[in-house]
Protein backbone atom coordinates (compact mmCIF):
# COMPACT_ATOMS: atom_id res chain seq x y z
CA UNK A 1 0.00 0.00 0.00
CA UNK A 2 2.76 2.48 0.94
CA UNK A 3 4.77 0.75 -1.98
CA UNK A 4 1.64 1.83 -4.40
CA UNK A 5 1.63 5.64 -2.73
CA UNK A 6 5.37 6.12 -3.65
CA UNK A 7 4.53 4.35 -6.97
CA UNK A 8 1.87 6.81 -7.60
CA UNK A 9 3.92 10.18 -5.54
CA UNK A 10 7.16 9.14 -8.42
CA UNK A 11 4.32 8.65 -11.68
CA UNK A 12 2.96 12.47 -10.35
CA UNK A 13 6.35 14.14 -10.16
CA UNK A 14 7.46 12.03 -13.73
CA UNK A 15 4.18 13.93 -15.13
CA UNK A 16 4.71 17.14 -13.86
CA UNK A 17 8.68 16.95 -15.27
CA UNK A 18 7.51 15.72 -18.50
CA UNK A 19 4.86 18.81 -18.55
CA UNK A 20 7.83 21.19 -17.82
CA UNK A 21 9.90 19.82 -20.36
CA UNK A 22 7.61 19.50 -23.24
CA UNK A 23 6.53 23.47 -22.18
CA UNK A 24 6.98 25.87 -25.55
CA UNK A 25 9.69 28.26 -25.51
CA UNK A 26 9.03 31.54 -26.36
CA UNK A 27 10.79 34.95 -27.40
CA UNK A 28 9.81 38.25 -25.62
CA UNK A 29 10.16 41.33 -27.13
CA UNK A 30 12.12 42.60 -24.43
CA UNK A 31 14.39 40.47 -24.61
CA UNK A 32 15.61 41.69 -28.03
CA UNK A 33 18.44 44.46 -28.55
CA UNK A 34 17.85 47.23 -30.75
CA UNK A 35 18.02 46.68 -34.62
CA UNK A 36 17.71 48.69 -37.52
CA UNK A 37 15.70 46.63 -39.61
CA UNK A 38 16.84 46.10 -43.21
CA UNK A 39 14.53 44.69 -46.02
CA UNK A 40 16.01 44.49 -48.59
CA UNK A 41 18.48 42.03 -46.41
CA UNK A 42 15.28 40.60 -45.40
CA UNK A 43 14.59 39.58 -49.16
CA UNK A 44 17.52 37.32 -49.64
CA UNK A 45 17.22 35.83 -46.09
CA UNK A 46 13.86 35.26 -47.90
CA UNK A 47 14.83 33.46 -51.04
CA UNK A 48 17.59 31.45 -48.95
CA UNK A 49 15.52 30.20 -46.08
CA UNK A 50 12.75 28.71 -49.25
CA UNK A 51 9.64 30.14 -47.83
CA UNK A 52 7.61 30.60 -50.76
CA UNK A 53 8.56 27.32 -51.84
CA UNK A 54 6.10 25.92 -49.33
CA UNK A 55 3.54 28.75 -48.39
CA UNK A 56 3.16 30.34 -51.89
CA UNK A 57 0.37 28.25 -53.68
CA UNK A 58 0.70 25.13 -55.38
CA UNK A 59 2.21 25.96 -59.18
CA UNK A 60 2.33 30.18 -57.95
CA UNK A 61 5.67 31.50 -60.68
CA UNK A 62 6.98 35.01 -60.87
CA UNK A 63 5.05 37.71 -58.40
CA UNK A 64 2.44 35.38 -57.52
CA UNK A 65 4.86 33.43 -55.18
CA UNK A 66 5.46 36.44 -53.29
CA UNK A 67 1.74 36.15 -52.06
CA UNK A 68 1.93 33.71 -48.92
CA UNK A 69 -1.80 32.23 -49.28
CA UNK A 70 -0.23 28.80 -48.50
CA UNK A 71 -2.35 25.28 -48.60
CA UNK A 72 0.17 23.47 -50.19
CA UNK A 73 -0.38 19.56 -48.99
CA UNK A 74 2.83 17.51 -47.71
CA UNK A 75 2.12 13.91 -47.57
CA UNK A 76 4.36 12.05 -44.18
CA UNK A 77 4.06 9.35 -42.38
CA UNK A 78 2.48 11.36 -39.77
CA UNK A 79 -0.59 12.48 -42.08
CA UNK A 80 -0.76 15.17 -44.21
CA UNK A 81 0.35 18.65 -43.17
CA UNK A 82 -1.39 22.10 -45.06
CA UNK A 83 0.80 24.84 -45.20
CA UNK A 84 -0.64 28.06 -43.31
CA UNK A 85 -1.66 31.46 -44.70
CA UNK A 86 1.46 33.36 -43.69
CA UNK A 87 0.67 36.74 -45.53
CA UNK A 88 0.01 40.12 -43.74
CA UNK A 89 -3.97 39.68 -43.55
CA UNK A 90 -4.47 40.36 -39.96
CA UNK A 91 -7.40 37.25 -39.93
CA UNK A 92 -6.27 34.17 -41.97
CA UNK A 93 -2.47 35.20 -41.96
CA UNK A 94 0.00 36.52 -39.67
CA UNK A 95 -0.64 40.25 -39.99
CA UNK A 96 -1.62 40.46 -36.01
CA UNK A 97 1.89 39.01 -35.48
CA UNK A 98 4.33 40.75 -33.40
CA UNK A 99 7.87 39.83 -33.83
CA UNK A 100 8.53 37.88 -31.07
CA UNK A 101 5.55 36.00 -32.09
CA UNK A 102 7.36 35.90 -35.23
CA UNK A 103 10.67 34.75 -33.97
CA UNK A 104 9.32 33.02 -31.52
CA UNK A 105 7.47 30.65 -34.25
CA UNK A 106 10.44 30.07 -36.55
CA UNK A 107 13.20 29.74 -34.14
CA UNK A 108 11.32 27.73 -31.26
CA UNK A 109 8.45 26.40 -33.64
CA UNK A 110 5.99 27.57 -31.13
CA UNK A 111 2.38 29.68 -32.08
CA UNK A 112 1.40 33.11 -30.42
CA UNK A 113 -1.22 30.87 -28.80
CA UNK A 114 1.76 29.10 -26.69
CA UNK A 115 1.27 25.78 -29.07
CA UNK A 116 4.01 23.69 -30.80
CA UNK A 117 4.32 23.62 -34.49
CA UNK A 118 4.46 20.29 -36.32
CA UNK A 119 8.10 20.33 -37.56
CA UNK A 120 6.73 20.03 -41.37
CA UNK A 121 7.78 23.71 -40.54
CA UNK A 122 11.15 23.26 -40.61
CA UNK A 123 12.17 25.23 -37.40
CA UNK A 124 14.91 22.90 -36.41
CA UNK A 125 16.79 24.31 -39.24
CA UNK A 126 15.98 27.54 -38.42
CA UNK A 127 17.09 27.74 -35.06
CA UNK A 128 20.05 27.97 -36.42
CA UNK A 129 19.39 31.35 -38.21
CA UNK A 130 20.39 34.69 -36.41
CA UNK A 131 18.11 36.60 -34.98
CA UNK A 132 19.11 39.71 -36.99
CA UNK A 133 18.60 37.85 -40.18
CA UNK A 134 15.40 36.50 -39.32
CA UNK A 135 14.34 40.17 -38.01
CA UNK A 136 15.05 41.77 -41.53
CA UNK A 137 13.32 38.93 -43.19
CA UNK A 138 10.05 40.03 -40.51
CA UNK A 139 10.54 43.26 -42.17
CA UNK A 140 10.15 41.61 -45.27
CA UNK A 141 7.60 39.75 -44.78
CA UNK A 142 5.52 42.87 -43.97
CA UNK A 143 5.95 44.58 -47.61
CA UNK A 144 4.14 41.37 -49.09
CA UNK A 145 0.29 42.00 -50.22
CA UNK A 146 -2.44 40.22 -47.90
CA UNK A 147 -4.32 37.41 -49.32
CA UNK A 148 -7.63 36.09 -47.57
CA UNK A 149 -7.01 32.29 -48.09
CA UNK A 150 -8.23 30.27 -44.65
CA UNK A 151 -5.55 28.36 -43.34
CA UNK A 152 -6.65 24.53 -44.16
CA UNK A 153 -6.34 22.39 -41.16
CA UNK A 154 -3.82 19.55 -40.76
CA UNK A 155 -5.28 15.91 -41.20
CA UNK A 156 -2.88 14.50 -38.51
CA UNK A 157 -4.17 11.32 -36.41
CA UNK A 158 -4.40 10.45 -32.94
CA UNK A 159 -1.21 10.08 -30.98
CA UNK A 160 0.60 12.83 -33.15
CA UNK A 161 -2.85 14.94 -32.84
CA UNK A 162 -1.34 15.72 -29.39
CA UNK A 163 0.11 18.60 -29.97
CA UNK A 164 2.01 19.20 -26.35
CA UNK A 165 3.87 15.47 -27.35
CA UNK A 166 5.76 17.66 -29.67
CA UNK A 167 7.75 19.26 -26.58
CA UNK A 168 9.10 15.86 -26.16
CA UNK A 169 9.91 15.36 -29.63
CA UNK A 170 11.63 18.87 -29.94
CA UNK A 171 13.48 17.96 -26.47
CA UNK A 172 15.29 15.03 -28.76
CA UNK A 173 15.70 16.07 -32.09
CA UNK A 174 15.68 20.04 -31.55
CA UNK A 175 18.53 21.50 -31.04
CA UNK A 176 20.28 24.74 -32.34
CA UNK A 177 24.22 22.35 -32.97
CA UNK A 178 25.93 22.77 -36.60
CA UNK A 179 25.58 18.96 -38.25
CA UNK A 180 29.12 19.89 -40.18
CA UNK A 181 32.27 20.98 -37.59
CA UNK A 182 35.74 21.67 -37.67
CA UNK A 183 37.96 23.83 -37.01
CA UNK A 184 39.65 24.60 -40.36
CA UNK A 185 36.38 25.43 -42.20
CA UNK A 186 36.92 28.19 -44.47
CA UNK A 187 34.66 31.52 -44.30
CA UNK A 188 33.08 30.21 -47.57
CA UNK A 189 32.23 26.81 -46.41
CA UNK A 190 30.79 28.81 -42.93
CA UNK A 191 28.41 30.50 -44.91
CA UNK A 192 27.71 27.50 -47.24
CA UNK A 193 26.65 25.99 -44.23
CA UNK A 194 24.63 28.83 -42.46
CA UNK A 195 22.91 28.53 -46.01
CA UNK A 196 22.37 24.95 -45.95
CA UNK A 197 22.18 23.85 -42.25
CA UNK A 198 20.07 27.01 -40.86
CA UNK A 199 18.27 29.06 -43.48
CA UNK A 200 18.40 26.52 -46.70
CA UNK A 201 16.56 22.69 -45.14
CA UNK A 202 18.34 20.90 -47.35
CA UNK A 203 18.72 17.96 -44.67
CA UNK A 204 14.69 18.53 -44.19
CA UNK A 205 14.41 16.28 -47.46
CA UNK A 206 17.94 14.69 -48.45
CA UNK A 207 18.92 13.36 -45.02
CA UNK A 208 16.66 9.89 -43.97
CA UNK A 209 14.43 10.43 -40.52
CA UNK A 210 14.41 7.84 -37.94
CA UNK A 211 11.06 6.35 -36.72
CA UNK A 212 10.04 9.53 -34.49
CA UNK A 213 10.90 11.52 -37.96
CA UNK A 214 13.67 12.70 -36.64
CA UNK A 215 16.76 13.96 -38.70
CA UNK A 216 19.57 10.98 -38.63
CA UNK A 217 22.36 13.44 -38.71
CA UNK A 218 25.28 10.04 -38.82
CA UNK A 219 23.84 9.92 -42.32
CA UNK A 220 23.72 13.49 -43.19
CA UNK A 221 22.50 14.51 -46.76
CA UNK A 222 22.84 10.90 -47.60
CA UNK A 223 19.49 10.98 -49.22
CA UNK A 224 16.04 9.35 -48.50
CA UNK A 225 12.90 7.79 -49.22
CA UNK A 226 10.65 10.38 -50.86
CA UNK A 227 7.39 11.23 -48.36
CA UNK A 228 5.42 12.37 -51.49
CA UNK A 229 5.52 8.78 -52.86
CA UNK A 230 7.97 6.68 -54.49
CA UNK A 231 10.79 7.36 -55.59
CA UNK A 232 14.04 8.29 -53.57
CA UNK A 233 15.46 12.02 -52.90
CA UNK A 234 19.09 11.40 -53.81
CA UNK A 235 21.86 11.65 -51.86
CA UNK A 236 24.20 15.40 -52.31
CA UNK A 237 27.03 13.93 -50.61
CA UNK A 238 30.42 14.78 -52.71
CA UNK A 239 31.17 10.84 -53.15
CA UNK A 240 27.42 9.84 -54.38
CA UNK A 241 26.83 12.97 -56.36
CA UNK A 242 29.97 13.35 -57.59
CA UNK A 243 29.46 17.57 -58.98
CA UNK A 244 32.26 19.10 -59.14
CA UNK A 245 31.71 22.94 -56.99
CA UNK A 246 30.64 24.66 -60.28
CA UNK A 247 28.63 22.10 -61.30
CA UNK A 248 26.62 22.33 -58.44
CA UNK A 249 26.31 26.38 -58.16
CA UNK A 250 25.20 26.22 -61.86
CA UNK A 251 22.57 23.97 -61.21
CA UNK A 252 21.33 26.30 -58.47
CA UNK A 253 21.82 28.74 -60.78
CA UNK A 254 20.25 27.50 -64.21
CA UNK A 255 18.26 24.23 -63.11
CA UNK A 256 20.39 21.86 -65.34
CA UNK A 257 22.59 19.01 -64.36
CA UNK A 258 26.32 18.68 -65.59
CA UNK A 259 24.64 16.77 -68.63
CA UNK A 260 22.44 19.59 -69.28
CA UNK A 261 19.21 17.56 -68.07
CA UNK A 262 16.70 19.64 -66.41
CA UNK A 263 16.05 19.59 -62.42
CA UNK A 264 12.63 17.93 -61.84
CA UNK A 265 10.02 17.77 -58.53
CA UNK A 266 10.36 19.61 -55.76
CA UNK A 267 14.09 21.37 -56.45
CA UNK A 268 12.15 22.99 -59.46
CA UNK A 269 11.19 25.17 -56.60
CA UNK A 270 14.25 25.32 -54.63
CA UNK A 271 15.77 26.72 -57.86
CA UNK A 272 13.55 29.22 -58.29
CA UNK A 273 14.90 30.39 -54.85
CA UNK A 274 18.48 29.69 -54.95
CA UNK A 275 18.88 31.55 -58.57
CA UNK A 276 18.02 34.77 -56.75
CA UNK A 277 20.48 34.48 -54.54
CA UNK A 278 23.75 36.31 -55.08
CA UNK A 279 26.36 33.63 -56.84
CA UNK A 280 28.85 34.30 -53.64
CA UNK A 281 26.29 32.36 -52.10
CA UNK A 282 25.50 29.63 -54.46
CA UNK A 283 29.14 29.19 -54.68
CA UNK A 284 29.62 28.58 -50.90
CA UNK A 285 26.33 26.05 -51.00
CA UNK A 286 28.89 24.01 -53.74
CA UNK A 287 31.67 24.36 -51.23
CA UNK A 288 29.84 23.44 -47.89
CA UNK A 289 29.00 20.36 -49.77
CA UNK A 290 32.16 19.59 -51.47
CA UNK A 291 33.34 19.69 -47.83
CA UNK A 292 30.86 17.20 -46.43
CA UNK A 293 32.50 13.96 -45.78
CA UNK A 294 33.08 11.60 -49.16
CA UNK A 295 34.77 14.18 -50.93
CA UNK B 1 24.87 -18.78 -104.80
CA UNK B 2 21.07 -19.82 -104.86
CA UNK B 3 21.59 -21.50 -102.19
CA UNK B 4 23.03 -19.13 -100.32
CA UNK B 5 20.02 -16.73 -101.29
CA UNK B 6 17.89 -19.27 -100.63
CA UNK B 7 18.92 -19.77 -97.06
CA UNK B 8 18.81 -16.06 -96.27
CA UNK B 9 15.33 -16.08 -97.44
CA UNK B 10 14.69 -18.55 -95.06
CA UNK B 11 16.64 -16.92 -92.12
CA UNK B 12 14.74 -13.63 -93.04
CA UNK B 13 11.51 -15.23 -92.93
CA UNK B 14 12.31 -17.12 -89.53
CA UNK B 15 13.28 -13.59 -88.53
CA UNK B 16 9.47 -12.14 -89.10
CA UNK B 17 7.68 -13.47 -86.58
CA UNK B 18 9.92 -12.18 -84.57
CA UNK B 19 10.18 -8.19 -86.24
CA UNK B 20 6.71 -8.87 -86.02
CA UNK B 21 6.36 -8.91 -82.07
CA UNK B 22 8.67 -6.29 -81.92
CA UNK B 23 6.09 -4.35 -84.36
CA UNK B 24 3.53 -5.44 -82.27
CA UNK B 25 5.06 -4.69 -79.10
CA UNK B 26 3.51 -7.31 -76.82
CA UNK B 27 6.78 -8.25 -74.98
CA UNK B 28 7.47 -4.32 -74.40
CA UNK B 29 4.48 -2.39 -75.06
CA UNK B 30 4.89 1.15 -76.26
CA UNK B 31 8.93 0.88 -77.02
CA UNK B 32 8.80 2.37 -80.03
CA UNK B 33 6.79 5.48 -78.36
CA UNK B 34 9.14 5.70 -75.23
CA UNK B 35 12.30 5.61 -78.12
CA UNK B 36 10.36 8.85 -79.41
CA UNK B 37 10.37 10.74 -76.73
CA UNK B 38 13.27 9.86 -74.74
CA UNK B 39 15.36 10.76 -78.48
CA UNK B 40 13.00 14.17 -78.55
CA UNK B 41 14.48 14.83 -75.34
CA UNK B 42 18.23 13.57 -76.30
CA UNK B 43 18.05 16.29 -79.18
CA UNK B 44 16.65 18.87 -76.55
CA UNK B 45 19.91 18.48 -74.41
CA UNK B 46 22.30 18.08 -76.67
CA UNK B 47 21.82 21.66 -77.78
CA UNK B 48 21.03 22.85 -74.52
CA UNK B 49 24.35 21.54 -73.79
CA UNK B 50 25.50 24.00 -76.12
CA UNK B 51 23.72 27.14 -75.07
CA UNK B 52 23.78 25.90 -71.31
CA UNK B 53 27.59 25.59 -71.57
CA UNK B 54 28.19 28.92 -73.35
CA UNK B 55 25.90 30.53 -70.45
CA UNK B 56 27.50 28.99 -68.01
CA UNK B 57 31.06 30.75 -69.66
CA UNK B 58 32.02 26.04 -69.77
CA UNK B 59 32.69 26.82 -73.34
CA UNK B 60 33.74 30.03 -75.57
CA UNK B 61 30.51 32.24 -77.14
CA UNK B 62 30.31 31.55 -80.94
CA UNK B 63 27.43 33.06 -82.44
CA UNK B 64 26.95 30.32 -85.24
CA UNK B 65 26.88 27.84 -82.98
CA UNK B 66 24.65 29.35 -80.63
CA UNK B 67 21.61 30.24 -83.23
CA UNK B 68 22.12 26.67 -84.90
CA UNK B 69 21.29 25.19 -81.54
CA UNK B 70 18.82 27.45 -80.29
CA UNK B 71 17.17 26.70 -84.07
CA UNK B 72 17.22 22.91 -83.75
CA UNK B 73 16.03 23.25 -80.25
CA UNK B 74 13.17 25.87 -82.10
CA UNK B 75 12.60 23.59 -84.70
CA UNK B 76 11.61 20.31 -82.56
CA UNK B 77 9.79 22.46 -80.05
CA UNK B 78 7.33 23.07 -82.91
CA UNK B 79 7.23 19.05 -83.42
CA UNK B 80 3.69 17.88 -82.44
CA UNK B 81 4.40 15.10 -80.49
CA UNK B 82 1.45 14.30 -79.12
CA UNK B 83 1.50 10.62 -80.70
CA UNK B 84 4.56 9.70 -78.53
CA UNK B 85 2.12 9.85 -75.52
CA UNK B 86 -0.94 7.28 -75.47
CA UNK B 87 -2.95 6.75 -73.00
CA UNK B 88 -1.14 3.42 -70.75
CA UNK B 89 2.23 4.62 -71.80
CA UNK B 90 3.03 5.86 -68.12
CA UNK B 91 5.34 4.78 -64.90
CA UNK B 92 2.41 3.44 -63.35
CA UNK B 93 2.06 0.99 -66.19
CA UNK B 94 5.58 0.79 -67.35
CA UNK B 95 7.38 0.74 -64.29
CA UNK B 96 11.32 2.02 -64.65
CA UNK B 97 11.13 1.99 -68.51
CA UNK B 98 9.86 5.35 -68.34
CA UNK B 99 9.52 8.47 -66.10
CA UNK B 100 6.28 10.01 -67.52
CA UNK B 101 3.82 10.51 -64.84
CA UNK B 102 0.13 8.91 -65.32
CA UNK B 103 -0.93 12.77 -64.25
CA UNK B 104 -0.08 13.53 -67.78
CA UNK B 105 -3.29 12.14 -68.53
CA UNK B 106 -5.13 13.12 -65.67
CA UNK B 107 -4.47 16.69 -66.53
CA UNK B 108 -3.84 16.97 -70.21
CA UNK B 109 -4.67 20.88 -70.01
CA UNK B 110 -1.80 21.05 -67.66
CA UNK B 111 0.56 19.58 -69.42
CA UNK B 112 0.04 20.82 -72.91
CA UNK B 113 -0.33 24.19 -71.41
CA UNK B 114 4.01 23.14 -70.34
CA UNK B 115 4.23 21.79 -73.70
CA UNK B 116 2.97 25.50 -74.61
CA UNK B 117 5.90 27.29 -72.45
CA UNK B 118 8.53 25.30 -74.12
CA UNK B 119 7.72 26.24 -77.15
CA UNK B 120 7.39 29.89 -76.63
CA UNK B 121 10.69 29.67 -74.10
CA UNK B 122 12.20 28.07 -77.65
CA UNK B 123 11.37 30.59 -80.30
CA UNK B 124 12.37 33.29 -77.47
CA UNK B 125 15.89 31.96 -77.56
CA UNK B 126 16.21 31.52 -80.89
CA UNK B 127 15.55 34.78 -81.62
CA UNK B 128 18.47 36.17 -78.96
CA UNK B 129 20.87 33.07 -79.49
CA UNK B 130 22.68 34.80 -81.90
CA UNK B 131 23.01 38.23 -80.63
CA UNK B 132 25.63 38.27 -78.11
CA UNK B 133 26.70 36.26 -75.29
CA UNK B 134 24.16 38.83 -72.59
CA UNK B 135 21.39 37.81 -75.16
CA UNK B 136 21.70 33.97 -74.49
CA UNK B 137 22.50 34.70 -71.08
CA UNK B 138 18.79 36.28 -70.93
CA UNK B 139 17.31 33.64 -73.03
CA UNK B 140 18.47 30.41 -70.83
CA UNK B 141 16.85 31.44 -67.42
CA UNK B 142 13.26 31.18 -69.32
CA UNK B 143 14.12 27.95 -71.25
CA UNK B 144 15.69 26.30 -68.50
CA UNK B 145 12.64 27.50 -66.42
CA UNK B 146 9.82 26.29 -68.95
CA UNK B 147 12.35 22.49 -69.07
CA UNK B 148 11.83 22.83 -64.83
CA UNK B 149 7.65 24.08 -65.46
CA UNK B 150 6.83 20.35 -66.96
CA UNK B 151 9.53 18.07 -65.00
CA UNK B 152 8.30 19.38 -62.02
CA UNK B 153 4.71 17.86 -62.04
CA UNK B 154 5.21 15.63 -64.79
CA UNK B 155 8.14 13.29 -64.46
CA UNK B 156 9.35 11.26 -61.59
CA UNK B 157 12.12 12.26 -59.81
CA UNK B 158 14.82 9.60 -59.60
CA UNK B 159 18.07 9.81 -57.65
Amino acid sequence: MRFLRILLALAVIGAGIGWWLSAPRVIEAADLPAHDPDAGHGEQVFHAAGCASCHAAQDATGAARLILSGGRAFASDFGTFYAPNISTDAEHGIGDWSEADFLTAIRHGVSPEGQHYYPAFPYTTYARAGIADLRDLWAYMQTLPADATPSRAHDVGFPFSIRRALGGWKLLFAGDDWVLRGADLSPQVLRGRYLVEALGHCGECHTPRNALGGLDQSNWLAGAPNPTGDGRIPAITPDQLGWSASDIANYLNDGFTPEFDSAGGEMVEVIANTSQLPSADREAIAAYLRALPGG
Amino acid sequence: MRLISRSLLVAAAMTLPLAATVQGQSDSPYQSHLKARQGFMSIVSFNIATLGGMARGNIAYDAEAAQTAADNIAAIAGVDTSPFWPEGSDNGALGDRTRALPVIWENPEGFGEAWTGFRTAATGMAEVAGGGLAALRGGIGPLGNSCGNCHEDFRQSID
